[in-house]
């Protein structure tokens, strides 16, 4: 199977590189990652060539790669004043929402990405594009290459906000009518904007600013082990 | 000549047959339906969003929760796919014991499956024979985790203990005692391994009565046969996997195409159907129980003769037992670690899927090296289903509608999540 996977990393290296395609085999499947400006053309070849034959969509989803690697403690450097890096840290839930620190500006934030299989081949690829750069994130709907896209890319806009150009009914589809934002945005707290109550004297159920504070009860850490070390991982923002 | 419209009305999500919170808009041409647009996300917890700030073992739980009627199948999914990343595998027991629960799981599902569906089409006796069984499975999922539903059994490098010696015994009440007492209590007299395997034996006359009562019934006949036909490739093009595929007559089944735990040592068949009706998802369905009662009777043979661990040993990832965290100190730091921090998991990305008895139900997971994961996607195989709801129904009527979303076997914790 290994076997199998390694062929199918040089083939599509060799059909896809003028493309600007990337391909690497990690511990499961094979991953390409394929320019925004190519990904309808390269998705119908997979779909339709002999050899590759991807007949079935199997999962499409978004990624936010603001927060990679970010951590809540510094672990890399223990002196003797060992116990302040934790009440001193930086991470997301030492501040209130407005005042976190994010690198919001990070090269390449928002991907796709998108599990094909082949039943005829026995095969599963990874593809991912990274959105364009505008605001909102952009990139072109694969529905009419495999129908299956289209409540996935429904669902990746709704949660964090890429628009699909062609998607015939792009609207929210897992959060509430009348929802602001979306939620799985790094940048979106995890108790949400507002919480929802009955009010008695108006008679209806209201939206206020959620009163819950943010916290964090396991802080985010990083640890190198040297047991993994000589695992090559594919860093995300590698296009 | 007056004008008229298609009609315009809300299948709620407060229904009996909406099988969860579904809500769908259907417009109709008299009783025939025009177009179906379901609005899903009533049942939305933020599943990742939540498993993101929390350390890989504590989601295990969510897990559960997403197909609540499958569950150790969802946790075997998400667990694979945190070992994929460490690099290391379950002891042989703790795969033949996974297996044995996705069984298990799988005829819990089933018969959950095959009574809600008769009873939305009107049948209601397997109802209550398809959940005289279950409590069977349920009390199978209580000895062994506590919980007889939501077990948090499966962990990454085995499951968290070992079989019980005994089965517990219902006791004597007002309403129970003496000889229907005895009868109750007949398969429990032993160990655990026997309580199963008497079930597991049991099983294909209960699965006969459910055929008595459905596969020859003509109401129920008029009711399935050609309604919600899907042809192969429009199955494949949909993203459909699992019975709604195979009902249509694509062989794939993970199990067999894609093995994983210790289903390449099994000997089992996989049902196919040829029209891709409900009559033959049904059919398929029927089957798959008794398949997966024979895998059980395997996976029980098995563990009688290999007793072993069921958990690796590497002690930064499995937790000591307390008896060894309570005299050891290496185990006390360990426990110490595992406990508030947790293992940090290398950086990388993987999918793990397995044939949950829904689907596909895949796992994809994302880690920066971190004791959180980054990332973590579930790909319910509801999901796909539900979206192909408005092809499945298109010339039908109103009450196809329910025998459709009986057929997708659509559970809603896995589609909102």
């Amino acid at each position: 199977m290994r076997k199998q996977q390694q062929d199918l990393r040089d083939r599509l290296e060799t059909e896809f590189a003028e493309q600007g395609a990337v391909a690497v085999l990690d511990c499961d499947c094979v991953n390409l990652t394929i320019p925004v400006e190519h990904w309808l053309a390269t998705a119908r070849t997979l779909r339709d060539a002999r050899e590759f034959e991807f007949a079935q969509l199997t999962d499409l989803c978004g990624m936010d790669y603001a927060t990679y690697g970010q951590t809540e403690w510094d672990t890399e450097r223990v002196t003797g004043s060992g116990f302040s890096r934790g009440v001193e840290g930086t991470g997301l839930g030492r501040f209130a929402w407005p005042d976190r620190p994010m690198d919001v500006n990070c090269e390449q934030r928002f991907a796709v990405i998108v599990h094909l299989l082949s039943i005829r081949q026995n095969q599963r690829l990874r593809l991912r594009c990274f959105a364009t750069k505008d605001s909102p994130p952009r990139v072109p709907s694969l529905v009419d290459i495999w129908n299956a896209a289209n409540w996935y890319e429904r669902e990746t806009f709704d949660l964090y906000g890429v628009i699909f150009d062609g998607h015939p009914d792009l609207r929210r589809l897992l959060t509430d009518y009348g929802f602001v934002g979306h939620p799985l945005r790094k940048d979106f707290p995890l108790s949400g904007n507002v919480e929802v109550r009955y009010d008695p004297e108006q008679k209806r159920v209201i939206y206020e600013p959620v009163s819950i504070e943010p916290r964090v009860l396991v802080p985010r850490v990083i640890r190198s082990d040297s047991r993994y070390a000589d695992r090559d991982v594919e860093k995300p923002t590698d296009a | 000549m007056a004008e008229i419209r298609n009609f315009t009305m809300n299948f709620g999500p407060q229904h009996p047959a909406a099988h969860g919170v579904l809500r769908l808009v259907l417009e109709m041409d008299g009783e025939t339906i025009v177009h179906v647009d379901p609005h899903v996300g009533l049942l939305h917890r933020g599943t990742e969003k939540l498993a993101e700030s929390k350390p890989f073992n504590q989601s295990i739980g969510y897990m559960d929760r997403l197909d609540y009627v499958s569950m150790m199948c969802n946790e075997h999914a998400y667990v694979r796919a945190i070992e994929a990343l460490l690099g290391i595998e379950a002891p042989p027991r703790a795969q033949y014991i996974r297996v044995l629960f996705d069984e298990l799981t799988r005829l819990l599902n089933h018969l959950l499956w095959v009574g809600t569906h008769a009873l939305d089409l009107g049948a209601m006796t397997v109802f209550l024979y398809a959940f005289r069984e279950r409590e069977q499975i349920m009390d199978c999922y209580e000895a062994v985790s506590g919980a007889r539903m939501h077990a948090t059994y499966y962990r990454p490098g085995g499951v968290y203990r070992d079989l019980p010696l005994e089965m517990p015994k219902h006791q004597e009440t007002r309403w129970c005692k003496g000889a229907d007492l005895a009868t109750r209590n007949a398969w429990r007299g032993g160990s655990m391994l026997d309580f199963i395997q008497a079930f597991a034996e049991d099983f294909p006359a209960r699965l006969d009565e459910y055929h008595s009562l459905l596969t020859d019934n003509r109401i129920w006949k008029q009711r399935t046969v050609d309604v919600g036909i899907v042809t192969a490739s429009r199955a494949l093009q949909l993203g459909f996997s699992g019975p709604m595929l195979r009902g249509s007559g694509v062989e794939w089944d993970l199990r067999k195409k894609q093995p994983y735990a210790v289903y390449e040592h099994i000997d089992f068949e996989v049902p196919l159907g040829m029209n891709g009706d409900c009559y033959d998802r049904y059919l398929v369905r029927m089957e798959e129980m008794r398949q997966s009662a024979n895998i059980v009777g395997q996976c029980v043979a098995w563990l009688r003769e290999h007793p072993g661990p069921v958990m690796v040993p590497d002690q930064k990832i499995v937790p000591p037992t307390r008896e060894a965290m309570k005299n050891d100190m290496e185990s006390l730091i360990h426990h110490f670690k595992l406990f508030t921090e947790g293992y940090c998991v290398p950086a990388g990305q993987v999918y793990s899927a397995v044939e949950a008895p829904k689907g596909e139900f895949g796992c994809y997971l994302v880690s920066d090296g971190a004791n959180k994961p980054f990332r973590v996607h579930l790909r319910a195989p509801g999901f796909p289903h539900l979206a192909a709801m408005n092809e499945m129904v298109q010339g039908h009527m109103l009450p196809d509608v329910v025998a459709v979303i009986g057929t997708q076997d659509i559970v809603f914790g896995e589609i909102d999540r």
